[in-house]
């Protein structure tokens, strides 16, 4: 497997009055071509901000602190607006979190659709409307979608519309922020399996943020967990649902409830917050496993074995 | 025995745009519901997609809507009755929790204020004091620490912190019946095991409760009873083991088969049929006639094109399919 992207300790800092809020404190990945990476972890831990980080899309009060993403041989985040505005989208796309909502209710879905391939491209109106039209095939939905608005169509097909946006230009990343959030079942069920077939079908590399670990066991390749604006570990999805090494990661999985074990615990304490990270390792106040270094050193990320990355004094000083 | 509330024959529809002409304008929302929960304190969960009729039936038993035929009582007496005559014993015995613990407080006020306010209109304590140490009770009762929550504003609590302030106002009322309306869809995993445990606890100290979600996860987690609802209709219904773990619908079963499993070794295989007959699902609700399931269903008969299937008894629960 070829690396196709790769984040370099990046930061992400909001201002507050109370100082730098840092909502993405170091984070390093590598996204290999043709695979499904999830990024899991609970809601504050940074995972929308990676994506907008890596994308450029953080707004202000939010800056990119420092850090460096790596695509084709170049830091993306060097380039100017228009340099890499020709690369997002076309190259790099984005699924945003409750992207069913943010189709604008008074436009037809067709020129939703072509506007946005248009700017990119310089195609013709007919042709953009071809490849919309190929686009919300691959994600199933019926050519009759164009000339519908989008109330006319339910939460579901909304959020498939989004996905065929994203793939109108053959991307070779797809960044999916929550593709299946606030669907019921059976619609989450469709758009993960759409999600599945970007891999097979066009060969995108998805990277998709999810705060379900059950949805990333149905789909993907590797799994990224998050804790407090850092990685705590990554490993591929079988690894880490037989054998996860993180007490936290092993917490999420724990907190899953499920038809076969009627039970769940949860993982005491609530999540700290980002204007005052706690010293050391960050998850050492809610930790079963807590040691007196927890206290006191952050553990780096290490590998300790092949493909597994995990960020724990457990295994190994540091 | 007495139920503790009862809908009977229900039947709620409502009126489509005044401009649309050229569609028949009324949409049935609920569709001859019918079901009871008994005085005992039990859960009972109210399962079905988006659109099915769950808040419809929400806002029925809450009095905020009323139903367009049928009955609901509550302890023998019209709900209309109760709002009329007695409304302030009716909000103070049949509570509910809202979906959306961000949007439910208001702002510029400090938390404390929707405690306080409790109870001030029910008359709940005699002096300053004891209120305090009713809210201190109540918000330890589901696990708050009354010294880090009081005097906080809104948004310096996180979503599952809001979410338990309100079952604390809710403990506070000791109420007989508590909606939950999707309680814990907003809140990340790892806290809605929590809630969900309070929820229970509440059941053993009387309070019974209605749980509506669309998550069969949830539902299994806590619930004593379930009621599968779609477009209107109950399809089936009865104790929680019994249609997890034997489903009879087909729809009961394309849900429970749609739950992924986690565990990466058992992905899905097979695929989800689409209707497309759902783009045109806002209208198509009125004109069926039949099984109001009959364009998802792998096993469409013809006789499911006729009549609605009646509520048949099978195997330990009840089911309403032409299969049975």
């Amino acid at each position: 497997m070829e690396e196709i992207l790769e984040v370099e300790d990046l930061k992400v800092y909001f201002r507050t009055i109370y100082g730098d809020a840092k909502s993405l404190d170091g984070v390093s990945l590598k996204v290999y071509e043709g695979e499904i990476l999830g990024i899991a972890g609970e809601s504050g831990c940074g995972k929308s901000t990676l994506v907008e980080g890596v994308l450029k899309l953080v707004k202000p009060p939010g800056y990119i602190h420092s850090g460096r993403v790596i695509y084709n041989g170049k830091n993306l985040l060097e380039l100017d607006g228009d340099e890499f505005r020709k690369i997002r989208w076309k190259e790099i796309s984005y699924i945003p979190q409750g992207s069913m909502n943010s189709l604008n209710p008074v436009i037809k879905i067709e020129e939703q659709m072509t506007d946005g391939i248009i700017s990119h491209t310089d195609m013709t109106y007919q042709e953009a409307k071809e490849i919309a039209l190929e686009a919300l095939s691959s994600v199933g939905l019926p050519p009759d979608v164009v000339q519908m608005f989008p109330h006319e169509l339910s939460g579901g097909m909304r959020q498939r519309v989004c996905i065929a946006m994203s793939i109108c230009l053959k991307p070779k990343i797809v960044f999916a922020d929550e593709p299946v959030t606030a669907l019921d079942v059976v619609m989450q069920k469709l758009n993960l399996q759409t999600i599945g077939e970007l891999k097979e079908k066009f060969g995108i590399t998805v990277a998709m943020v999810a705060h379900d670990m059950s949805w990333h066991a149905e789909v993907s390749d590797r799994i990224c967990v998050m804790y407090a604006a850092k990685i705590v570990e990554i490993g591929s999805t079988i690894d880490i649902f037989t054998n996860p090494l993180h007490p936290y990661t092993a917490g999420l999985l724990e907190a899953i409830p499920s038809l076969e074990k009627r039970f769940a615990k949860s993982i005491p304490g609530i999540a700290p917050s980002p204007l005052n990270w706690p010293n050391g390792c960050r998850f050492h106040p809610r930790c079963s496993k807590k040691m007196d270094i927890c206290e006191e050193i952050d553990p780096p990320l290490k590998e300790v074995e092949r493909n597994r990355i995990v960020a724990c004094h457990l295994y190994g000083g540091g | 025995m007495e139920n503790l509330l009862e809908l009977k024959n229900i039947v709620k529809t409502f009126t489509r745009a005044a401009f649309d002409f050229t569609r028949e304008k009324v949409v049935y929302a609920l569709n001859d519901v019918s079901f009871d929960m008994d005085v005992e304190p039990k859960i009972l969960a109210l399962v079905g997609e988006s659109g099915s009729g769950k808040t419809t039936i929400c806002k029925l038993i809450l009095g905020l809507e009323e139903p367009t035929s049928g009955e609901i009582r509550y302890k023998g007496i019209p709900v209309s009755d109760w709002i009329k005559k007695n409304q302030k014993e009716y909000r103070k015995e049949v509570q509910i929790i809202f979906q959306d613990p961000f949007e439910t407080f208001n702002p510029f006020y400090r938390v404390d204020r929707i405690l306080w306010t409790v109870i001030e209109k029910f008359n709940l304590a005699k002096n300053d004091n004891e209120a305090r140490s009713k809210i201190e009770e109540s918000l330890e009762a589901v696990g708050l620490r009354p010294k880090e929550i009081l005097g906080r504003y809104p948004h310096q609590l996180s979503g599952g912190e809001r979410q338990r302030f309100m079952l604390a106002r809710v403990y506070i009322l000791r109420p007989k019946l508590l909606v939950a309306d999707e309680p814990v869809s907003m809140l990340d995993a790892s806290l809605r095991a929590v809630f969900l445990d309070h929820l229970k606890d509440f059941k053993k100290t009387g309070i019974s409760c209605l749980y509506i979600t669309h998550d069969l996860n949830t539902a299994y987690y806590i619930s004593d009873y379930i009621m599968i609802i779609y477009a209107g209709k109950i399809l089936e219904r009865g104790s929680i083991e019994g249609v997890i773990k034997n489903p009879l619908h087909p729809y009961t079963r394309m849900l429970i088969s749609s739950i992924p499993v986690p565990d990466p070794t058992k992905r899905w295989t097979d695929r989800v049929r689409i209707d497309i007959t759902q783009l045109q699902r806002v209208s198509g609700r009125e004109t069926i006639k039949g099984c109001v399931f009959y364009n998802r269903c792998d096993y469409a008969m013809d006789t499911c094109k006729g009549s609605f299937p009646p509520m048949k008894m099978v195997e330990g629960h009840e089911v309403s399919c032409f299969l049975y």
